[in-house]
């Protein structure tokens, strides 16, 4: 049962055919089997999923048909879920209980999902590999000497290896798509204010989105219809209506311009790399989309302009972990004392150094130059994905910078690890939806180096998130690169 | 000349208004002074992690109000900022406030002074920010936080909607400060948007205080003076500093920029911190809240229910000249007392001795018949502007003698109705004919031997209680000086 889709799960478990606390229970032995080698999980919730699962089959028995029934769900641990232990990846919040339930967890757990357990992240969303977590690692499933990517890795890893078939995860720069590319699965970051951010710890909120992460297109858009829509305990979150999206999938691409952008010249990655690339959108043509050339012209500054906004936003957001109401505490004798010893202790270097590039960055006498200009660029970016969605209905373009890469490849050198977003962060902040979905194999061209999956990333404008499954879903079916292969070691399950 | 004339004092005063609304400022929490603490929470004004703001509706509606109020711009646009800095009992370690697009700017006080002179003063801005929770110090003996062995905080408090209204430095005496505060608090009353209690720190105030050579117009350097817990303690804390300001001056030194606390028990500011101390907040648009759009039928809507502001009352009030400068300032202390005596008063617009009369009735009569019963004016159905204003003119005009009209205003806020028609159906007009009263004097005369040989042996005393008599046996109908003058007649006459 845990080899199928979310889909084919929901389906089994609302036509009576399987249980969903049989489910769950070969998903928990799954767990348990890949659990040392992976790693995807901070927290097991056994206890929570047996009781969500009966209460699954109590309500299909009574009748309801739900859109994912029994479908194991692993949920990042940057959202909280009530009665479980939810840390952010931080040492700060280590023991915090959360007393409540993010508004996108809990409408997956009222359209049938099972929570197994809380996955592993970058503290506090802040990082590529998942290597800032300071409370796991979490190993690529396609090779467990690399990593899964992040800050989502966990839940990328979780659902690669089986362990979940599907995953929340949370975007800020590109935290969704890019363990998604490293870890051959689909994950996608919504429009900014369609999935509710509340019950998502913040790292920075005007860039902050909640998406699906699964093996398929399909997946992935059924878990965004159930998670999308208006909340009114989110005042970001956007008013109008989301369209269903899981309806709209397509077997081609006739009709839709896809625009490659002239600024992403994949030459740059390598030739193998290249390759793949290319490949890609020779497949998007193949499938009907007339492929157009469009421009970016100031992409070139979203990592600066990220590194500026983001961090600004982050060091008031996490202002909040004091010690004084949960969390441990440091002990001082007066409170800025104790204030400096929590923060020392249960921060981690990372997540230091943007507080201080962000503390920074809003300083008086340093807000205009940095914080003011960092928002004008966002708009200029802004702009001109708008020119380019002048000239076509969706963007193609890589989802990372590369392949997995070793554990501490990127070693000391923050920049590097900044780099791996380099495509990703103009959508995010352009607030636009985007996703990652396998696109072939590559090796990273190091001796011995496994072939490891890329991604291909798929940009609609705004609100368009129909659009996007649609053609994605076209691309997987016509490739089928992940669904017909499954990382070494781990064939037997696919 | 002394020192002292040389110099004049300016003055800024700055307060902090806690609104009255149903719920907090950014969550559903129950917005009520008092109770145990820590109860009244949740983990939006906890803030706990992941828990977002949502503004409250009404609590804007309030701010907007008290601008219009003052004749102040509300702007187009205005929106959410966040200051930022650490401190135990604000839990998110920052403010959500408003730096740069307040709800209100401008807008002038005009106040009274207790002379009944008029003053005024410009407003900055009015705007909207929430209140941090409550701390205690525990271990110091004094409550104070120097030498304390630990702290308590209770967040009932945190996230409480807080209007910051900022006053420009038009004030020159402490007399007009508490003038200026007077009508602003009485402002927020008539306004039904704060209970303004100074002991239950729903209304603070801070004043910015320099002085300069009289005549000049540059200012001096400025103190901030904090802790002033009444009006008394304004007064008094500003004349302490004003003078200290002069001496500092008087013996050649200069005054320092700093924050000063007023400590009541000694009667002297003392230093609680200099410029350069002060924080850098690191205001930024708070991303968790979209700006503010104000809709001009909106405001429009909101200037109508401003209705009677106490500085309109006062000029209606005080113009016939028909009420005392001190009757006025009770009177518009009240704003149900004042609504009362203003509709009243429409019955005969500038008679000033109806209004007086009526002032007359509210402020003796009527106060005490609602005090005996522990109401208030507005909180009682049965006396009404009409049947009050029927009873002031059956008294003025002689109708009824001043027994029976107290009479009638008992039985009037016992169980209502028309004094007239009271009066009609049960013939107790008062007596003012002559031949009517005649008899019953005859009678009296008759029947009191012992006071009319009083009366006649020299005792002037005796016709007060022959006069008694006739008011008893007439059941108070008798026009008590036509009773008198028949008894002098009779007696003189036998």
């Amino acid at each position: 049962m845990i080899r199928r889709s979310a889909t084919e799960i929901a389906a089994a478990v609302n036509a009576r055919q399987a249980a969903a606390v049989e489910v769950l229970e070969a998903q928990l032995a799954r767990v348990e089997q890949m659990e040392p080698q992976i790693g995807a999980y901070l927290a097991k919730t056994e206890e929570l999923a047996r009781a969500c699962a009966r209460r699954v089959d109590e309500r299909i028995a009574a009748g309801a048909s739900l859109p994912l029934a029994g479908v194991p769900l692993a949920v990042k641990d940057n959202m909280c879920l009530a009665g479980t232990v939810t840390t952010a990846g931080s040492k700060i919040l280590q023991g915090w209980v959360a007393p409540y339930t993010a508004t996108a967890v809990q409408r997956l757990l009222d359209a049938g999902c099972v929570p197994v357990g809380k996955a592993n992240l970058d503290e506090f969303a802040m990082g590529s590999s998942c290597e800032n977590s300071a409370l796991g690692t979490t190993r690529n499933p396609w090779d467990p000497e690399r990593v899964p990517g992040g800050s989502s890795g966990g839940s990328a890893a979780a659902v690669a290896a089986r362990e979940a078939a599907l995953a929340t995860a949370s975007d800020t720069g590109g935290s969704i798509r890019e363990p998604a590319a490293f870890c051959g699965v689909v994950g996608m970051k919504p429009t900014y204010g369609r999935v509710s951010r509340y019950g998502l710890i913040a790292f920075a909120s005007s860039l902050d989105q909640i998406g699906p992460i699964a093996r398929t297109v399909e997946d992935a858009a059924r878990m965004y219809d159930v998670m999308a829509g208006h909340d009114p305990m989110d005042s970001t979150s956007l008013p109008r209506p989301a369209e269903p999206t899981a309806g709209g999938l397509r077997r081609d691409l006739h009709g839709l311009r896809i625009g490659l952008v002239r600024e992403f010249a994949t030459k740059d990655l390598g030739e193998e790399i290249d390759a793949v690339y290319q490949s890609a959108y020779r497949q998007l043509a193949a499938l009907g989309a007339e492929i157009v050339d469009v421009a970016l012209p100031h992409a070139e500054y979203g990592l600066a302009t990220y590194y500026l906004i983001a961090p600004a936003e982050a060091s008031s957001n996490l202002a909040r972990f004091d010690g004084v109401r949960y969390g441990p505490r440091g002990n001082g004798t007066n409170v800025q004392e104790m204030y400096a010893r929590t923060r020392a202790a249960g921060f981690g270097p990372e997540v230091k150094r943007r507080i201080l590039i962000g503390t920074y960055a809003l300083s008086s006498g340093y807000y205009d130059a940095y914080y003011v200009r960092a928002q004008k660029a966002r708009t200029l970016m802004a702009g001109d994905f708008e020119k380019a969605f002048g000239a076509c209905d969706l963007i193609a373009c890589p989802a990372a910078s590369s392949p997995a890469f070793p554990f501490g490849a990127k070693g000391d050198d923050p920049v590097a690890m900044y780099l791996m977003d380099f495509y990703t962060i103009p959508m995010s902040l352009a607030g636009l939806p985007a996703l990652s979905v396998p696109c072939g194999f590559a090796s990273d061209g190091t001796a011995g180096a496994r072939e490891l999956p890329l991604g291909l990333q798929l940009v609609a404008p705004l609100y368009q998130e129909a659009r996007l499954f649609g053609a994605a879903h076209a691309y997987e079916q016509a490739t089928r690169f992940t669904l017909d292969r499954a990382p070494a070691g781990l064939e037997g399950v696919r | 000349m002394s020192d002292g004339a040389r110099y004049e004092a300016v003055i800024g005063i700055e307060c902090h208004v806690e609104l009255k609304t149903s719920s907090k400022m950014f969550c559903g929490c129950r917005n009520e002074f008092g109770g145990e603490p820590n109860r009244q929470l949740c983990p939006v004004c906890l803030a706990l992690p992941g828990a977002l703001p949502v503004p409250n509706r009404l609590a804007i509606e309030h701010v907007v109000r008290a601008g219009l109020a003052f004749g102040a711009q509300i702007p187009v646009a205005s929106k959410f900022d966040r200051k930022n800095y650490f401190y135990p009992d604000m839990p998110k370690n920052y403010q959500i406030s408003q730096y740069d697009l307040p709800l209100t700017t401008g807008g002038v006080v005009r106040y009274r002074r207790a002379d009944g002179s008029e003053g005024s003063c410009r407003l900055t801005r009015i705007h909207l920010e929430e209140d941090t929770g409550k701390s205690t110090h525990l271990g110091s003996g004094d409550g104070r936080i120097a030498g304390s062995t630990h702290s308590l905080v209770d967040f009932n408090r945190a996230g409480v909607p807080l209007m910051e209204c900022v006053g420009e430095p038009d004030i020159r005496t402490p007399e007009d400060a508490v003038a200026f505060l007077e009508f602003l608090r009485l402002t927020f009353l008539y306004l039904g948007i704060s209970d303004v209690k100074m002991e239950e720190g729903s209304l603070r105030c801070d004043a910015n205080v320099s002085i300069r050579p009289a005549g000049t117009s540059a200012f001096g350097t400025k103190t901030e003076i904090k802790n002033m817990n009444s009006f008394r303690s304004v007064a008094r804390a500003l004349e302490y500093e004003i003078a200290r300001q002069r001496r500092v001056l008087a013996e050649g030194g200069r005054i320092v920029q700093e924050t000063r606390g007023w400590d009541e028990s000694e009667g002297v500011t003392h230093s609680m911190r200099s410029k350069e101390q002060a924080h850098d907040y690191r205001y930024f648009p708070d991303p968790d809240l979209v700006p503010l759009t104000l809709d001009g039928a909106w405001i429009e809507g909101l200037r109508g229910s401003v209705g009677f502001t106490p500085i309109a009352a006062y000029d209606r009030l005080q113009r016939g000249g028909g009420l005392s400068v001190a009757q006025v300032r009770q009177i518009v202390e009240d704003p149900a007392l004042t609504r009362f005596l203003l509709e009243t008063l429409e019955r005969k617009p500038g008679d000033d001795a109806f209004a007086q009369a009526t002032a007359n009735w509210l402020l003796s009569d009527v106060a005490r018949i609602l005090g005996r019963e522990g109401i208030s004016i507005d909180g009682q159905e049965l006396l009404t502007p009409a049947n009050l204003g029927e009873l002031v003119e059956l008294a003025s005009g002689g109708t009824v003698t001043s027994k029976t009209a107290k009479e009638l205003l008992e039985r009037m806020m016992a169980g209502g109705g028309s004094p007239k028609e009271i009066v009609a159906r049960e013939g107790l007009a008062q007596l003012s004919d002559p031949s009517a009263i005649a008899s019953v004097v005859d009678e009296v005369i008759a029947a009191n031997d012992k006071s009319v040989a009083d009366y006649k042996a020299g005792k002037e005393n005796a016709i007060k209680a022959l006069v008694g008599q006739v008011m008893k046996v007439s059941k108070g109908k008798a026009n008590p000086q036509l009773a008198e003058s028949l008894l002098r007649e009779r007696l003189a006459q036998s």
